[in-house]
């Protein structure tokens, strides 16, 4: 399967998965609804404790799953173009942390209790910041070694805020909703959150898929792109920008979710091929479905509470991590041992 | 002479001058070849001209200075073909010939029938057809070579700035690319080319410029530009004359 003919089907495929378990998230709880019953309370027909499930829970729960997970995914894929390593992550420039320290000290300090749009204005904030930060401290002619680094010494200084804060927290109720909140989650999220995180994940979609025709110039190096017309310096900006805006705001509603970036590039290059322009769009599809398929997880693995969908997720993602090393590993000795 | 111009060209990073008011004409049609000791400043010169690094003086093309011409109008005017062979994803090569569309193509994903048919001649310009379709990170150093090359005409730009497109190349890769480049001045592109091989480079281009400690040290025909007392003093070699089929062969001999 070429390229070309392999965007289609993967776009299809994804997209069928997508809509499956978009309503598969509308069904499975622990309120259990037949299709058509969740069909009807969708349009405000039927039961009104069905439409209240459906309306009121499970659909921005739902909707939340897809569009962060297709955040996720786009920030990985727009991260992994733009440093040329399919191993970066989306936490490489410290965001992510940063939203979570950012929503643990509007926990901590309790506004989060009196005002609930705190924490992710709280988070969404401080992903902004972190940012500013990066650009300052990595200067403004940053190469990748250096902006790495700058990213590196900012995500272990949020990790250490949030340390301090969980060692600070005022009471054990505190602590425990910190502890819980970095675990990741979409239970008990509403329309609220995702007309507050949304404006700032659509803005960064349309920073992140503007780049794709720069990203896969860089794919023969900074002096082709450059002397191609490509401005590296804003292609910087934006992809951080990009990726901080939806990482952050994604991290403000659902708490730390970890490898749905790394891991969904991954699911659809062997379809679409590396051109980090072809990757963009089927990965976002996947990170939608791979989303959806954890939060429904969560819910159905039998366990004394809700399983956290960042645990999930990290339990996957891991040995799919380590499955990525060794497959490069392997690649980087045929590659030293074969012809030249 | 219109063509390129390069007047009082000077570059300085980090205090140190790499380049001192360099100056020449080149004109469209030309094989240019760039050749010097290492640590000349021979990449500084054709990165300067590229727009790749600052520089005090002048780069025009037909009378107009580059400097207040825009990125994208520049990387349609030059085409830069770098240094060794930097691939990030295995791409197929025929996907990294079309970045060489960049500078005409916003998108790079929806080519015009002018796109495909610069990326298709410039395929077959290097006789690329049979591995176009092979990721370009499984291909050889000769095909990658030549890919790299493809992707470098396919910008069809009137000025080829190649740095030692035939470095750890094989004889009969060497001979095929410099073939390729001397067809692109004949169509009337100018080239300039570094080369370190200056016999090989001798075959095919119209005039040599050697660069010597970031100045000009001569410039002109091979025969010329590189004579004995040049090779001792800028190369730091003696040289031998062989007459081979009616023409005569100058080769590097021994170190000074």
């Amino acid at each position: 399967m070429t390229a070309r003919t392999g965007m289609p089907c993967i776009a299809a495929f994804f997209g069928i998965a997508v809509a499956a378990l978009f309503l598969g998230s509308l069904l499975i709880g622990p309120v259990a609804l037949d299709p058509l019953t969740a069909l009807k309370a969708l349009f405000g027909s039927g039961d009104d404790i069905d439409v209240l499930i459906v309306q009121e829970l499970r659909l921005p729960r739902a909707l939340l799953a897809a569009v962060i997970g297709a955040t996720l995914a786009l920030s990985g894929s727009a991260l992994q173009g733009y440093v040329r390593n399919p191993l970066a992550a989306p936490s490489v420039f410290g965001a992510p942390s940063a939203a979570a320290f950012g929503a643990v000290f509007a926990i901590a300090v309790g506004v989060a209790d009196v005002q609930s749009f705190a924490l992710p204005v709280s988070a969404i904030l401080m992903a902004l910041l972190s940012v500013g930060a990066l650009l300052i401290l990595a200067g403004p002619s940053a190469n990748m070694l250096t902006l790495l680094l700058a990213g590196l010494a900012l995500s272990s200084l949020a990790s250490a805020a949030v340390s301090l804060a969980l060692n600070l927290a005022p009471n054990p109720y505190a602590a425990l909703e910190i502890a819980f909140w970095l675990l990741g989650s979409l239970e008990d999220r509403s329309f609220h959150h995702l007309l507050l995180a949304g404006p700032f994940i659509f803005a960064s979609w349309l920073l992140l898929l503007a780049i794709r025709g720069p990203l896969r110039i860089l794919t023969l190096g900074d002096d082709v792109a450059r002397t191609s017309g490509v401005n590296i310096a804003r292609l910087r900006l934006i992809t951080i920008f990009g990726v901080a805006l939806g990482v952050g705001s994604s991290v403000a509603v659902s708490g730390v979710i970890g490898f749905i970036g790394l891991i969904t590039p991954h699911l659809v290059r062997p379809f679409v091929g590396y051109d980090p322009a072809r990757v963009h769009l089927p990965a976002m599809l996947a990170g939608a479905a791979l989303l959806l398929a954890a939060d429904i997880a969560t819910r159905l693995i039998p366990s004394t509470g809700e399983i956290r969908i960042g645990v999930l997720t990290s339990l996957i993602g891991v040995p799919f991590f380590i499955w990525l090393v060794v497959k490069h590993r392997n690649r980087n000795l045929l590659q030293s041992s074969g012809p030249a | 002479m219109m063509g390129l111009l390069v007047k009082d060209l000077g570059v300085t990073l980090g205090g140190k001058t790499l380049l001192g008011d360099v100056g020449f004409e080149a004109r469209a049609g030309e094989f240019l070849a760039i050749v010097g000791p290492n640590g000349a400043g021979k990449t500084t010169l054709l990165k300067a001209i590229a727009g790749l690094l600052s520089y005090r003086g002048q780069v025009a093309w037909q009378g107009e200075d580059l400097a207040s011409a825009t990125v994208s109008a520049r990387a349609r005017l030059i085409s830069y073909l770098p240094q060794g062979h930097t691939i990030h994803w295995p791409i197929t090569a025929r996907e990294a010939v079309t970045i060489g569309r960049a500078p005409h193509s916003s998108s790079l994903t929806r080519l015009s029938p002018e796109d495909n048919m610069a990326i298709d001649q410039a395929i077959d310009a290097v006789d690329a057809g049979a591995f176009a379709h092979r990721p370009v990170t499984e291909l050889s150093g000769g095909e990658k070579a030549r890919i790299m090359l493809a992707r470098a005409l396919a910008v069809n730009a009137p000025m080829l700035l190649a740095d030692e497109p035939v470095a750890a190349l094989d004889p009969a890769h060497q001979l095929s690319v410099m073939r390729v480049l001397g067809e692109q001045a004949r169509h009337g592109r100018l080239i300039i080319c570094i080369s370190h091989d200056l016999l090989l480079a001798s075959r095919f281009a119209d005039r040599f410029l050697v660069l010597d400690k970031g100045q000009i040290a001569a410039i002109g025909s091979y025969a010329d530009a590189l004579t004995q007392e040049i090779y001792a003093r800028v190369f730091g070699v003696t040289t031998r004359r062989f007459e081979s089929e009616g023409e005569t062969v100058t080769m590097p001999w021994a170190s000074v």
